[in-house]
């Protein structure tokens, strides 16, 4: 099925080339988790720490929150601002 | 060098400069800087005094670690009556004349009476004068800044200055020192030039001394820094980023208010975000970021340098030098107030507009948000181009914006109605609805809607809505400490409290708020108990921080302030978020608001009870 991934700020280095800055569509199949995501972008633990699915938090729940089509996962490494 | 345990009182009036001892009993209940200008300045003025006429006072204040070798160690402040509220202003700049004031042998300098004319404070050491300044009147702070560098033939001397906008009388000007840092917020810059006053220039060679231990202290500034180096925020995210990193972050997570907070999410935000500061654009092939910067002290450097794209209409309409390269570039904020909440995308306008603030003195979150509410007024047809010299003033025209600077520094079209901040613009044109104030201070970059708890904190906030006075952010989104539900109110009266009282401890340390991204008050109670004299435990910082707020709510409630002012736009309060993850919130604020007043130790009308008082010590 169809999703999306943005990565962010420094992890923006991982995406593969493309048209938009941040954003590319991936193919991944029924059952796939954030987590098996992440691990397929080879994004490092520690890295991975806003972990937005639809703009919500799954920060914690990355190992079991699975996909569903149409989904954008975005990413973004330790940051902060004020 | 903690306290230099010497203050400078400028009588304006008569011209007089003297030195005074530090009062090292208010020194010990409130520290330094925000805390203990305040409580000199609630000792001094009347709370119900006009704040731009010579009867109020306006205070430069640095804080024990101000000039130390600790991280950051080179905040100082501005506090005094904000003519933009009514409340009480405290402005707090980086920079690097905190660390000159502290190397002349100053704690702080207050200021009172008003100059029959223009004047500028020259201090070298022990040698202190007020000197003419009527060739820097009307002049830029820029142009001042140089003008008195060439004067003084003096690389290292240090220079605070007001624009024309302060001298204009624009309710939201600043204090710009060292060209491109500002005591921003709340009209600390108008106040200064209310009393004529248009300079401060320093230079001190005295250097560091007064440390209680200098082995304790150097040993803890030691550990802070090692903390702020291994931290992945403030050791990698800040310096690349800045704090511009977080417009996608809040955008994503439906935080960004847009359009003069109408909406939430802004269509345009990646286009003016920290990621797209760092592309190479086609014009010349450079990136609008050059490097970073840092401030005295500084370890974390997250200050912007950028430049404006050559072909742009910014560049090409005004071709003086100090356009055309590298200058103090946009934070988050004043991206946010500039861009998302005027429609504006476009990076290089963005940016031209925020040299234009440091250049001229005027704070851009204020600035931006009552173009935005003009822009609104225009959509309504309650201004229209009869006002604005023919300016289209639409939401997303970057011609528009860079116009309303340009008329705000000329004193043309709606400029003298721009300079009055949204509350009285939107007063003005029948509409005070729209005015996106707290206290009449305009809204930071997050959206109460979106966020629950940065809500609560701008509707009790003491200078108006200020995310730099409790940043729930931190734990909201960030997740530092600890990540609490955006949109749950519960627990968030007690997150707001924490946060209040520990950024006013902070603030009156002479270090920056962005340290506590990694430290906790396990790493700042033992620079300050190095420093100063007595015990500092994290149990006494904490109680300074929370007697200053304290403090600062009952100058408050003296100048006229009740609960009724601890609200919130109805817009944030009834209009739902149309779209996006946080669909159909509004800002519960009546659920939290009772809970604060009480863990505060208030009644609910939101005066401290006579147990509280005693129990700071007030």
């Amino acid at each position: 099925m169809k999703m999306y991934i943005e990565l962010y700020a420094s992890l923006m280095k991982l995406l593969p080339p493309g048209k938009e800055r941040f954003r590319r569509e991936i193919k991944v199949d029924k059952g796939t988790t954030v987590q098996d995501v992440i691990d397929r972008f080879n994004i490092p633990m520690e890295q991975a720490h806003i972990v937005l699915v639809n703009g919500k938090f799954v920060c914690d729940e990355r190992e079991k929150h699975t996909l569903e089509e149409g989904d954008v996962l975005s990413i973004w490494p330790p940051v902060a601002g004020g | 060098m903690s306290w230099t345990r010497k203050i400078l009182r400028v009588n304006l009036t008569e011209g007089t400069c003297t030195p005074e001892p530090l009062n090292m009993k208010w020194a010990n209940d409130y520290l330094g800087q925000r805390g203990l200008a305040t409580k000199y300045l609630v000792e001094e003025t009347d709370p119900k005094v006009d704040p731009l006429s010579p009867d109020n006072k306006m205070i430069m204040a640095t804080g024990p670690l101000t000039g130390t070798a600790a991280s950051t160690g080179g905040r100082y402040s501005v506090i005094t009556k904000g003519p933009l509220t009514g409340a009480i202003a405290c402005s707090n700049s980086g920079g690097f004349i905190g660390n000159e004031f502290k190397n002349a042998g100053w704690d702080m300098i207050i200021f009172e009476g008003k100059s029959p004319n223009p004047v500028y404070l020259y201090i070298e050491n022990d040698t202190v004068e007020l000197r003419d300044a009527s060739h820097l009147w009307g002049k830029s702070a820029w142009e001042a800044d140089e003008i008195l560098h060439k004067e003084h033939q003096n690389p290292e001397l240090k220079i605070a200055v007001v624009g024309r906008t302060a001298e204009n009388g624009c309710l939201y000007a600043g204090v710009i020192n060292d060209l491109h840092r500002a005591a921003g917020r709340s009209g600390v810059g108008t106040v200064m030039a209310s009393k004529n006053l248009k300079a401060v220039a320093v230079y001190g060679t005295k250097g560091v001394d007064g440390l209680d231990n200098p082995d304790a202290f150097f040993k803890a500034s030691d550990d802070g820094k090692q903390v702020l180096a291994e931290n992945a925020v403030t050791g990698e995210g800040l310096p690349t980023y800045g704090t511009q990193v977080l417009m996608n972050v809040i955008n994503s997570v439906g935080g960004l208010p847009a359009r003069n907070m109408r909406d939430v999410g802004f269509e345009g935000a990646e286009n003016i975000s920290g990621e797209a500061m760092h592309e190479p654009r086609p014009s010349d092939g450079k990136p609008n970021l050059v490097t970073n910067g840092a401030c005295f002290g500084c370890t974390i450097a997250c200050g912007r340098i950028s430049t404006i794209d050559p072909t742009h209409f910014t560049r090409q309409k005004h071709p003086d030098p100090q356009y055309q390269g590298a200058s103090g570039g946009l934070e988050y904020e004043a991206a946010w107030s500039l861009g998302a909440d005027t429609g504006v995308d476009d990076l290089d306008a963005l940016t031209f507009v925020n040299f234009i603030c440091n250049e001229d003195g005027f704070d851009p979150i204020s600035f931006g948000c009552t173009v935005a509410a003009a822009m609104e007024l225009f959509e309504n047809g309650k201004i229209t181009t009869d006002d604005t010299d023919g300016v289209e003033l639409k939401f997303g025209s970057a011609e528009a914006l860079v116009a309303m600077a340009e008329q705000l520094v000329s004193g043309e079209g709606l400029g003298p109605d721009i300079a009055l901040g949204s509350k009285r613009l939107c007063e003005k044109y029948g509409d005070p609805d729209l005015s996106m104030s707290v206290k009449g201070l305009e809204f930071p970059a997050y959206d109460p809607r979106g966020f629950q708890g940065i809500g609560l904190n701008y509707a009790t906030s003491n200078r108006g809505a200020c995310h730099v006075r409790g940043y729930t952010i931190a734990s909201e989104v960030l997740g530092i400490p600890v990540k609490t539900e955006q949109t749950d109110t519960d627990g968030k009266p007690e997150l707001v409290k924490a946060f209040q009282d520990a950024t006013a401890l902070v603030d009156s340390a002479g270090i920056c708020l962005f340290t506590t991204f990694a430290w906790g008050m396990d790493n700042i109670a033992p620079q300050i108990d190095a420093a100063c004299e007595g015990d500092w435990s994290i149990d006494r910082c904490l109680e300074v921080g929370e007697r200053i707020w304290n403090m600062e709510r009952m100058y408050n409630n003296a100048a006229g302030f009740t609960a009724d002012d601890d609200t919130l736009p109805k817009r944030l309060l009834k209009e739902a978020i149309k779209s996006g993850p946080t669909k159909g919130q509004v800002n519960r604020l009546g659920e939290m608001l009772p809970k604060y007043y009480e863990i505060r130790g208030w009644t609910q009308q939101g005066e401290p009870t006579s147990d509280t008082l005693s129990r700071l010590g007030l």
